[in-house]
């Protein structure tokens, strides 16, 4: 067993694990924060997405260890004071969930696409961006339609105030 | 995945000295690949060494024509670098197409071209722009590096510390991808040098990536994408799966290698 320390939602964390624990069954299970979900196993599905100092990574290729000394971010961190994220907002009014499996991940994603792409995203980009996300019910559209809404929500303010 | 001991690097001498005091440790770069294959129990390294965390790793640097990509760099900060990006687009265009933005946070260069997966980016743009491959011990000319599926002139315990390059005058790459996994069905890197044209196919052949010189000579007679469109591609030493026969591969060699210029200019 290694003890490992890390960084979650601003608050320090630690919890001893086996080196082969993946960091997203110690998020889960160790410090029971079960937003984060469990997809497919297999680094397709996305459902599994946090940040990881910051990047948009899936927890379920990466070990527990590796993560120790980082700064992680969940879906729960989003939200520390309840009032909802401008993204997960976006989701809500768009509709941009049915089932809501995928969504933890597609929200964590959608925060790193808005947040590296300085405003500058259109349908093809968020199509691309979220090319690590399956979503098995909406069929996508609703979901584009909500990270475009909240990048304009997010970098129109930025540009208002710009200008 | 059955049980291993994780070790976290600080220099480049440190992890060269505990991976050669573990038999069956591996290095562990972004792990895109090894954690999966580790999950699947398809490899059981008793020891992981970490190379996250060894500064000489990281990074690009530019100087005049002359690029060097640290072992470690992500395929996001390869695709995001303006300065690489202003001297040779290709190969920032070629990361910016690797797996998904995750994958690109996390997996690395020096990983990719160590682990020499058939079906990589990466190995296309390193033999195509005719790299240097610079070991904790050596620098392996690309034309010696790639040997064979999942097999590199790497010796044992031997470590990628960079990748070294002259930025071409044109460059281009085109993938026909797998659009689940976003392999390379059929990949290739076109480049253009004073010394000459390079054309590296990945993903296509059943020794891995190779050269192809029929592609090569039409290019250097005239640079224009109709110049491999007759260029004929032997199928027998290509691959067949259910993701596409040798013959529709050999097609798809002629079809990037045409998109590949053209993107080049």
């Amino acid at each position: 067993m290694t003890k490992v320390t890390l960084t979650v939602n601003g608050r320090a964390v630690s919890g001893d694990c086996d080196d082969r624990t993946l960091l997203v069954h110690f998020i889960r299970e160790k410090l029971g924060l079960t937003g984060t979900h469990v997809g497919c196993d297999t680094t397709q599905c996305g459902a599994c997405v946090v940040h990881l100092d910051g990047k948009s990574v899936k927890s379920c290729s990466i070990l527990a260890v590796q993560a120790a000394g980082s700064s992680v971010t969940t879906i729960e961190g989003l939200a520390p004071q309840g009032q909802l994220h401008p993204v997960q907002a976006a989701f809500n009014e768009h509709h941009g969930l049915q089932c809501g499996f995928c969504t933890p991940g597609m929200v964590m994603t959608a925060v790193d696409l808005i947040g590296r792409s300085g405003g500058d995203l259109d349908e093809d980009k968020v199509r691309h961006g979220l090319e690590g996300n399956i979503c098995r019910c909406t069929g996508y559209h609703n979901i584009v339609k909500a990270v475009l809404s909240a990048n304009e929500q997010m970098h129109g303010e930025v540009r208002q105030a710009a200008e | 995945m059955y049980d291993t001991s994780y070790h976290r690097a600080s220099s480049v001498d440190e992890a060269v000295n505990l991976r050669s005091s573990h038999d069956e440790g591996r290095y562990l770069s972004g792990g895109m690949t090894l954690i999966a294959t580790m999950k699947q129990r398809l490899a059981a390294p008793s020891d992981l060494i970490d190379l996250r965390h060894i500064p000489a790793l990281k990074g690009i640097s530019v100087e005049g024509r002359r690029v060097r990509i640290g072992a470690a760099t992500s395929h996001a900060e390869v695709a995001a670098s303006s300065a690489l990006r202003a001297v040779c687009p290709a190969i920032s265009d070629l990361a910016s197409m690797i797996g998904d933005p995750h994958v690109r946070h996390m997996g690395t260069i020096g990983g990719s071209v160590a682990n020499d997966d058939p079906a990589a980016d990466y190995p296309a743009a390193v033999l195509g722009l005719g790299a240097t491959v610079i070991t904790d011990r050596r620098e392996i000319a690309a034309d010696d590096f790639f040997t064979g599926m999942f097999e590199t002139a790497l010796d044992e315990g031997e470590m990628i510390t960079a990748i070294a390059f002259d930025a071409p005058d044109k460059a281009g790459y085109a993938k026909f991808r797998n659009p689940a996994s976003r392999y390379a069905i059929t990949g290739v890197f076109v480049a253009k040098t004073g010394s000459g044209v390079r054309v590296a196919v990945t993903g296509a052949g059943s020794n891995g990536v190779f050269r192809h010189a029929g592609m090569e000579a039409a290019l250097s007679t005239s640079w224009v994408p109709e110049s491999v469109a007759s260029v004929s591609v032997d199928a027998s030493a290509l691959m067949s799966d259910l993701h596409a026969t040798a013959e529709y591969r050999a097609n798809l060699v002629r079809v990037m290698a045409k998109r590949a210029v053209a993107s080049a200019g």
